[in-house]
């Protein structure tokens, strides 16, 4: 484990009823009976010895054959495991358990389509960086590559997906695996693992107790950057007179929210957040800009477009951020910091690489940087392009609801460090772009990837790992809640508390929305006016169901379903026409992102 | 109604001046030089464990690097191999390949390798033994060796740079070509100078190398 992740999994700011204490005085009975525990006899035990030394909470996944003894060792074991409808529901649970508590959340899954069910889980970790485990079962290692029932290559299948995966072979040896595997997936940059478990290995007869989790020697991270490059890059922000921060995930990941707040803050630039980056800078801060991209606010990418010097933290300028590469921040030069030295200049080709930590960079340079730019004039303008292109939206009584309302009502209705998960699509922008983020971990989204069905499972996940006084919120699409609704069966069961908000315009809404732009209004497989009615979907299956139709009903809508204890689902049904603005359109020109329809 | 915003319409917002051409396209010496490709040789020591190969394989199918050959096999030491990988890439895509190639985490050391590196490749070739005499004598030509020979073939074993090979099959092949299979290139680096040994990181992302048009070497 990573000194930095151990230290601290929330860096929310703790509230006065101290939930790391909490935690702590529920781990001392652990403590007492780890001292006395029995000594492990099988691969299955030292697996699950293994989680318990990494200090596992939490583990979602689904029974199956191949898998069965590692869940016949977690029988005894004090982890909770929480068994999910689907595995892809297993891989969102824990990826979102990873991200709000900093600590690699856990997924187990049985062999072949087990396996395969946790793979657009996996792959959504992978791209967003979030650090998780993946625990599989395979077939017996005398019938590996004989197509053997409920058998698929399932390192072979991950690889391209994982940041390192393991196929353990022998018993005495795979509790240090999985130790390997908790070690690689919090450390340096962070991503998801996985250990294929053969079942003879995990049968197989061991006293083998799992050592010290640790990466493999080959595996070396750089902290600290270059210290010319940090000399040379606080000059240039020292010269700079259009400075800006673009804060990515790994911001978050990497715990420098307090660094880069104060750095900003200090040296009075304005900020700028990539989608995973929200949260890392408090929205209602005077120099936050807020998110940039695609459907980032007008005035984060007017900043963008005519910075002359960009901060990059933890960001690998994907294209939905960066809309074109030719067009954007044309005048900027890029102080790029990563700790993954293979996304310095990957897309952006950056003047002043700095790789390392961001933490420790970020008081790197502020050791170094001893003059704040004078920018008075740019941060005027910044304030000025806030006030062009404000995010407002119509709201007459005679029009059908509108989605931004709704979001905004949901902010208002909940305290700062509530918790927000959403599926993709349009209600994932109008959650971006419509709530007030201020807290690190407190938006839990698919980025990089894109996954429909995300938002539901990992309010689950996310539930697990907040505090009891967050609110955990998931706001969702008809789409993409369709996706994985059966997980609402596990949050019924442990009577999670979790407020759902189905923004329902009974379409596939950005494909709708990029139909009418880009294919004559042709909609093709988008209409989806076959849903159910999801107020008596989440009644059947044993949650609370709520309806919104219109304005008069969203605030009260909205107590009652937050008052209700566990969880509750809100079908609100909106403006079926609603489109997300502004928008660039793919590969455009962040400067020239239209806030109609006509502009695009 | 589909919504929409208000504020400045696009053609009515300033537009940067600085770096951008008259076409408002960024203008930046580093992504608007042109990108040649070249070639080149790069190192890579591995722990020697199954399932490395496909990774480094994978690696370079699944980020559409363009990969001229590929070779593995055992070193000095028992727990490492070398892969020795010739690509042909423009300099970003080389510095990609070299940084993604790092972050498996099974390569212990990676390294471009000079162009002045020694580059060897063994070919076989079977050809059509009607005039043995002529058959030996290219052969010596190219410091061939007679490996096999039958009343209708000859198998010769001919090692060195890639373009002497290519030069000997040419060669051959007025005799008939029945049939080829060829190692693609190992290397190693010249003299004391090592080529990609752990902790020796000799060409790292913050330094600035210039490189040459390796030369054509033996």
């Amino acid at each position: 484990m990573s000194e930095r992740a151990s230290v601290s999994p929330k860096t929310a700011e703790p509230t006065t009823d101290q939930p790391t204490d909490e935690r702590m005085d529920e781990e001392q009975p652990s403590e007492d009976t780890r001292a006395e525990r029995k000594p492990v006899t099988t691969g299955a035990e030292s697996v699950v010895r293994a989680l318990e030394n990494a200090g596992v909470e939490y583990a979602f996944g689904v029974q199956g054959g191949a898998i069965m003894p590692v869940y016949d060792a977690l029988y005894d074991s004090d982890i909770r495991h929480i068994t999910m409808a689907h595995e892809q529901g297993a891989s969102h649970a824990a990826d979102a358990y990873g991200i709000v508590s900093g600590e690699p959340g856990v997924c187990l899954a049985t062999s072949g389509p087990g396996a395969t069910n946790l793979v657009t889980g996996i792959a959504d970790a992978d791209m967003d960086s979030d650090p998780m485990i993946a625990l599989t079962g395979q077939v017996p290692t005398g019938m590996v590559g004989n197509d053997a029932f409920q058998e698929t290559d399932t390192t072979g299948v991950t690889t391209p997906i994982t940041k390192a995966n393991i196929f353990a072979s022998d018993s005495d040896r795979v509790g240090d695996d999985v130790g390997e595997a908790f070690a690689l997936a919090g450390t340096g940059r962070p991503g998801p693992t996985l250990v294929d478990l053969p079942k003879d290995v995990t049968l197989g007869e061991t006293a083998q107790e799992p050592g010290e989790a640790r990466t493999p020697d080959t595996y070396t991270v750089q902290e600290r950057a270059d210290e010319g490059t940090v000399q040379r890059a606080a000059r240039r922000i020292e010269e700079s007179s259009k400075p800006i921060m673009l804060l990515g995930g790994g911001v978050i990941k990497g715990d420098a929210t307090e660094e880069v707040r104060s750095f900003a803050i200090e040296h009075d630039i304005p900020v700028v957040t990539t989608m995973p980056g929200i949260g890392s800078f408090p929205e209602d801060h005077e120099l936050a800009m807020e998110m940039a991209g695609m459907h980032g606010t007008g005035y984060a990418n007017m900043a963008i477009t005519h910075c002359d010097t960009l901060i990059g933290v933890g960001t690998r300028f994907d294209d939905r951020l960066t809309g074109g590469i030719e067009t954007f921040a044309p005048d900027a030069e890029v102080i790029h910091i990563d700790i993954d030295p293979a996304e310095i200049s990957k897309n952006i080709h950056a003047e002043y690489p700095l790789v390392g930590d961001a933490a420790t960079v970020i008081e790197q340079l502020a050791a170094e940087v001893r003059e704040s730019p004078q920018a008075t004039k740019w941060r005027a303008q910044c304030q000025q392009w806030k006030s062009d292109y404000s995010m407002a939206y119509k709201t007459p009584d005679d029009e059908p609801l509108k989605p931004e309302f709704v979001v905004e009502a949901l902010d208002e209705a909940t305290s700062d460090r509530a918790i927000v998960t959403t599926g993709v699509g349009q209600h994932q922008m109008w959650a971006c772009q419509y709530w007030t983020y201020t807290e690190p971990r407190t938006w839990v989204s698919s980025h990089g990837l894109g996954t429909m069905g995300y938002g539901f499972p990992a309010a689950i996940g996310a539930r697990l790992a907040a505090d009891d006084d967050q609110e955990v919120i998931a706001i969702e699409g008809d789409g993409s809640f369709l996706m994985t609704i059966q997980e609402l069966s596990v949050a019924v069961r442990e009577k999670m508390d979790i407020t759902v908000a189905v923004l329902n315009n009974e379409y596939i809404g950005m494909v709708r929305q990029w139909q009418d732009a880009f294919f004559e209004g042709r909609h093709s497989a988008s209409e989806y006016n076959w849903c159910p009615e999801f107020d008596k979907l989440a009644e059947a299956f044993g949650a609370r169901g709520f309806r919104i139709d219109d304005y008069d009903e969203v605030a009260d809508t909205i107590q009652a379903a937050l008052e209700y204890d566990g969880p509750s689902v809100i079908d609100v049904h909106i403006d079926p026409q609603a489109n997300v603005y502004p928008m660039v359109p793919s590969g455009g020109d962040n400067g020239q992102f239209a806030l109609t329809e006509d502009q695009l | 109604m589909t919504g929409g915003l208000e504020g400045p319409a696009p053609e009515e917002r300033p537009k940067p001046a600085g770096r951008r051409n008259e076409l408002g396209i960024r203008i930046d010496p580093e992504a608007e030089a042109a990108r040649p490709h070249r070639r080149t040789v790069i190192s890579a020591l591995v722990v020697h464990e199954p399932g490395v190969l496909s990774d480094v394989s994978g690696l370079f199918s699944r980020r559409q690097f363009n990969i001229e050959s590929l070779t593995v096999g055992p070193t000095e030491t028992d727990e490492q191999a070398r892969i020795t990988l010739v690509v042909e890439e423009s300099d970003p895509g080389i510095e990609q390949i070299k940084k993604q190639l790092r972050k498996l985490i099974p390569v212990i050391a990676v390294r471009e390798l000079e162009p002045d590196a020694m580059r060897r490749e063994l070919a076989l070739v079977k050809v059509n033994a009607t005039r043995p005499d002529q058959v030996a004598a290219v052969a010596d030509m190219y410091g061939g060796k007679t490996v096999d020979a039958s009343p209708e073939t000859a198998t010769i074993e001919v090692t060195g740079a890639q373009q002497k090979i290519d030069a000997a099959i040419e060669a051959f092949s007025q005799f008939g070509i029945r049939e080829i299979s060829r190692t693609g290139t190992t290397a190693l680096a010249r003299g004391t100078d090592d080529t990609a040994t752990k902790g020796a990181q000799a060409d790292d992302y913050q330094s600035e190398i210039t490189h040459t048009v390796p030369a054509d070497d033996d």
